[in-house]
């Protein structure tokens, strides 16, 4: 075990996946001799040769569409887009091509395929650098989304990625690159793709959450045990296809439910867990689903820290289904 | 980027006369690629005779382009790759995909490698690099690009030829993929079908410039050449593969030809364009040109072309009717190939619609339930 940063636990899982299979690259714009700006991709040019990891022309939409081509060919990219804001160009490319590829062939072509790119907010970077937009991508059916909240998942999830034999959207919370650490094995492992993660138990609240809100939800959750509330803090980790089982049996075990995500609310990821509780358990629930969220509105600014759930806020949500 | 291939634009005279320098190509060659120029237009007629019967959905007519794809298409090798668009089904078969397959994915039915799951005339064959297409135009430009960079690295010696029309040239795909490939030094060669039309937009008002110029946009050779004339496509086709093949240069190959047919069997052309265009590539047939070279060379004998075509149709015919009586997809394929396992929570949408298919008979035995 080695303790690393979810940004160093990315670059060790890049570079531990490398390692063991020559079919995998890396590009996208600035990862090679720069090493990505958050420096994710760091070093791998060096130890990998520009062949297999490489800068690319500034398109996103060349940068995935060639990397579908590349995966139909036998090899196992792994693309970078700077930016998850700047991902839509390639929009089509994800969702008409990659997604779609094995259904419309019948499985004669496929797309093992991972799109790393950071989301959210918490860096001070306005409309086009703060965005999550998971639930653009989770309405696409043949697309697994991915999104981690600590060093170890970083690492186990984007090799389970890399190893998957479909195309994977793979998050990270920027915001997390460099503010947690965590113990990490220094070998090959994997987290399996689809299984939610239990952060901490608790039998009078459960809640729901992924990415950057994992530790704001626990920190929540914390402050809420310290009033006598028990609160169950799951972090999904895998949107899509989405552990089903798991989220109905965390939600029946407290009858009240929180979903937490800093994406606006209107058909976001969190309408999606209420309504499959409301279809499949809601006669278990003590109290109405309640949602904690990013306004529906772009992301904005000089306020980000109003539009992103905090802890406060959380908390609020925790006691007003516990006290119901 | 100055080009500095020789390539001929034209090596066959719309009479059918040699006007450029032979090729020299060989006797049984220049027969294979009349057969093959000739089951394209049989297809085409019987695929669209299909269609007005109503027993398949869909026809992107190849009528007008049975030089364009088959003297391109010919230059490539078994290991080259042929990235498609609406209309190089019949290359595909030329280069080995099975006429059955063909056909019935026409149908959709349960014989079709696609299972039935996209609309009619977009065939695919692994077998000879042929992928699988969608619909939406110029997205598989980056593709070609994408899996000639993993042929370079693996040093394959392919080549892949990425097929798309004059309408492509303006999307997305068209500019990132020329562009990556031009940088990575991709051994790819875009074929621009210039077939006249991008359903009812005219080609000229695709751009304010012309498409053989994009070449030198991004650094890579580009020539024009007459898509009528089968030889002259060859020609060039063969120069710009060996080239990217020996060099990974890739270039580009703008092939002039000219549509026929509407758009598609869903398409009245006669609400944009006019019949005396139409009439004037009429007397540029393709196929009338090669007929008519052979002849005067004694390659080709009297009649010999409609014995050809009776044979071609008579195979395609056999093959529909074979095809027709196939058995449809099982009701379980609607949730296959999402994934490369069928998740739990698609398992269990299917399980519940089978619940409802059995009440209401639409359930067939092979339609079972899965396991949860």
């Amino acid at each position: 075990m080695v303790t690393l940063t979810l940004l160093q636990a990315l670059t060790d899982g890049m570079k531990t996946a490398m390692r063991k299979d020559e079919s995998v690259l890396v590009f996208g714009e600035d990862v090679g001799k720069r090493g990505g700006v958050f420096l994710t991709t760091e070093g791998l040019q060096e130890e990998f040769s520009k062949q297999r990891c490489f800068d690319t022309p500034l398109s996103e939409d060349g940068i995935v569409g060639a990397a579908i081509g590349m995966a139909m060919n036998g090899m196992r990219p792994v693309a970078e887009i700077q930016f998850q804001d700047f991902i839509f160009p390639a929009f089509d490319q994800i969702v008409s091509e990659a997604a779609k590829l094995r259904y419309r062939s019948g499985g004669q072509y496929t797309c093992p395929l991972v799109i790393r790119t950071p989301y959210g907010g918490g860096i001070r970077g306005g409309l086009y650098h703060s965005q999550s937009g998971e639930a653009y991508f989770c309405h696409t059916p043949g697309l697994k989304v991915v999104i981690p909240s600590t060093p170890h998942d970083a690492k186990g999830l984007l090799i389970a990625a890399i190893e998957d034999p479909d195309p994977v959207l793979f998050l990270e919370p920027k915001a997390l690159y460099r503010s947690v650490k965590g113990e990490v094995p220094e070998e090959h492992y994997t987290v399996d793709l689809s299984t939610l993660r239990e952060v901490q138990s608790g039998s009078d609240v459960t809640v729901f959450c992924y990415g950057a809100m994992v530790p704001i939800v626990t920190k929540a959750a914390n402050r809420a045990e310290e009033n006598g509330i028990k609160t169950c803090v799951v972090d999904l980790r895998t949107l899509l296809p989405l552990d089903e089982e798991g989220v109905l049996e965390f939600a029946k075990k407290t009858g009240r439910v929180v979903v937490v995500h800093e994406a606006p609310r209107f058909c976001g990821f969190g309408a999606e867990i209420s309504a499959l509780i409301a279809e499949n358990a809601i006669e278990y629930m003590e109290a109405p689903i309640a949602r904690v969220t990013g306004f529906d509105t772009p992301f904005p600014n000089t306020l980000e820290h109003h539009y992103m759930p905090d802890d406060r806020r959380v908390l609020d949500a925790i006691e007003h289904v516990f006290n119901y | 980027m100055t080009a500095t291939l020789s390539i001929t634009r034209q090596i066959l005279d719309p009479a059918g006369k040699l006007c450029g320098t032979d090729p020299e190509l060989s006797p049984e060659f220049l027969k294979e690629l009349f057969v093959h120029m000739l089951r394209v237009r049989a297809v085409d007629e019987r695929m669209l005779k299909l269609q007005r019967a109503g027993r398949i959905g869909f026809v992107g007519s190849m009528f007008g382009l049975e030089a364009a794809m088959i003297g391109s298409a010919a230059a490539l090798e078994p290991q080259d790759w042929l990235w498609s668009g609406l209309r190089e089904g019949g290359a595909a078969l030329m280069r080995g995909l099975p006429l059955s397959e063909y056909i019935a994915q026409m149908y959709g039915n349960g014989s079709d490698t696609a299972k039935g799951r996209q609309m009619c005339n977009h065939q695919q064959h692994v077998g000879t690099h042929y992928p699988s297409w969608s619909s939406v135009i110029g997205t598989q430009i980056p593709h070609g690009v994408g899996a000639a960079y993993a042929s370079k690295l693996r040093n394959e010696n392919a080549v892949h030829a990425i097929y798309f029309g004059d309408g492509a040239t303006s999307s997305n795909g068209f500019h990132s993929g020329m562009n990556f490939a031009g940088v990575w030094n991709a051994p790819a060669v875009f074929m621009c079908v210039d077939n006249g039309w991008a359903i009812s937009v005219p080609s000229g008002h695709q751009t304010a410039g012309t498409y053989v110029s994009r070449g030198d946009a991004y650094g890579m050779e580009a020539h024009e050449v007459d898509g009528n004339d089968v030889l002259a496509t060859f020609e060039a086709a063969r120069l710009l593969v060996e080239r990217a093949r020996t060099e990974n240069k890739p270039a580009l190959l703008v092939i002039k030809t000219y549509r026929m047919a509407g758009h598609s069997s869903s398409d009245d052309p006669t609400r944009y364009r006019d019949q005396a265009e139409v009439d004037r590539w009429a007397a540029q047939d393709p196929l009338d040109r090669f007929e008519t070279y052979l002849s005067s060379a004694g390659l080709l004998e009297q009649g010999g072309r409609e014995r050809i075509y009776s044979e071609l149709i008579a195979e395609i015919d056999d093959e529909s009717n074979r095809q027709e009586r196939a058995p449809k997809m099982p009701l379980r394929s609607l949730v296959d190939d999402v994934y490369a396992d069928v998740p739990l929570h698609l398992r269990r949408q299917y399980n519940r619609f089978l619940e409802v298919s059995k009440r209401l008979g639409d359930a067939q035995p092979g339609d079972g339930a899965f396991p949860l």
